[in-house]
């Protein structure tokens, strides 16, 4: 059965605080940490920072932290403009990149932040996503085509290119499919709303020829229709897009091709 | 290092590849619940006009040939929904394989027991004066 309850070695412990000395406009954080060379349960430190003198960014606040308080607190960060989706974490209890939430948008109180859900944690705030990469690469994510390579670029009109807008903006930060509970329960075999949204990115591109056989390797009970529209992916996109309308609209093609 | 760190992630990725089925079971849900829901309609209208009524008039009203009819057509769907929606909730929580086979057969043999009985029971009020 599906587990609701953490093992014993998974359950938080109260851990560090560091208060923060004549702070202007002190704002706590709540960071999860686990390490995995130490062998102690996961804990929740707790670090009072300034903001009279941090970025407004809840990733500011992090790699202040990071370079002033506690250089042991581990994350992935690159593009500091919401680009890159390394820094994708669940934030005041939504997942989110941290480059891109405003510290002021979190709700009052402390701000809680924990590694993205139901992954496996690397250390800290970095989780496994090694599973969620291979998923990528198994929808095989690049133009495929039958017809011999023409003498200049595959053109399609500006209505064709059009269908591609809300899909090509994905990062693959993987906010999505770790909000989503088919994920949390299934995400062995279901490929999850940020790997069918770039599926269909892909059947839905006028240049691809690949359509039908995309549709087959999509067409299980597991890959794709363990989603049950619950609606989590779309709800915290970081970037606005709509996992679940691609979902939709991939479940329509499926329908569309067979016999009522 | 244990077997699984010495393949590629692909290959668990891949696994045993797409089954090629979940549209007929997705859509056959979607056309049995708007069934239900005009069959539901029906149902519930039905029993409240048989509200306070005595043995006898119950007994005449499911017995009219479109009633009877629409009882077993509203038995039959109900009982195929209700498999087909237990099945994807197995399906999502249960991760012990065995026990999984042994719930998707055992609701399938409930379902097509109930729905036996329950035609058998429209049709022996239907057929008996």
């Amino acid at each position: 059965m599906a587990e609701f309850t953490l093992p014993k070695n998974s359950k938080i412990q109260p851990g560090k605080h560091y208060p923060a000395k004549d702070a202007k406009n002190p704002r706590t954080f709540r960071i999860y940490r686990w390490s995995p060379d130490d062998g102690q349960n996961p804990r929740i430190d707790t670090y009072e920072v300034d903001l009279a003198a941090c970025g407004p960014m809840v990733l500011d606040a992090l790699l202040k932290i990071k370079n002033e308080i506690d250089s042991t607190l581990t994350l992935r960060r690159s593009c500091r403009e919401g680009i890159c989706g390394s820094c994708a974490m669940n934030i005041d209890g939504t997942n989110t990149l941290a480059c891109t939430r405003a510290i002021s948008e979190c709700a009052s109180g402390d701000v809680k932040i924990y590694p993205l859900p139901h992954m496996q944690v690397v250390k800290d705030l970095v989780p496994d996503l090694t599973h969620f990469y291979a998923q990528f690469a198994s929808i095989k994510p690049w133009l495929r085509t039958q017809s011999p390579a023409p003498d200049r670029e595959r053109l399609q009109s500006p209505e064709e290119r059009k269908k591609l807008d809300g899909l090509y903006e994905c990062i693959l930060c993987a906010c999505c499919s770790t909000s989503c509970p088919s994920y949390w329960w299934n995400g062995d075999k279901y490929l999850g709303p940020a790997i069918l949204l770039q599926a269909y990115r892909w059947i839905v591109d006028s240049r691809d020829e690949a359509t039908g056989a995309r549709l087959d390797d999509l067409e299980d009970p597991f890959k794709l229709y363990r989603c049950h529209t619950i609606m989590n992916c779309t709800r915290t996109c970081p970037k606005g897009l709509n996992p679940a309308k691609a979902i939709a609209e991939i479940k329509k093609l499926m329908v569309e091709r067979r016999s009522a | 290092m244990t077997a699984k760190d010495l393949r590629n992630p692909l290959k668990t990725a891949l696994g045993l590849g797409s089954s090629q089925s979940g549209v007929g079971h997705w859509w056959t849900q979607r056309v049995t619940a708007a069934a239900l829901v005009l069959l539901g309609v029906w149902f519930v209208a039905t029993v409240l006009c048989l509200l306070h009524a005595d043995y006898a008039t119950a007994h005449a009203a499911v017995a009219k040939p479109w009633n009877a009819l629409l009882l077993i057509a509203f038995v039959l769907t109900m009982f195929w929904h209700a498999v087909l929606g237990l099945q994807v909730v197995i399906e999502d929580y249960v991760h012990t394989r065995w026990k999984e086979v042994v719930l998707l057969v055992a609701i399938k043999f409930l379902a097509v027991l109930g729905a036996l009985a329950s035609v058998l029971a429209v049709l022996r009020i239907a057929l008996t004066p």
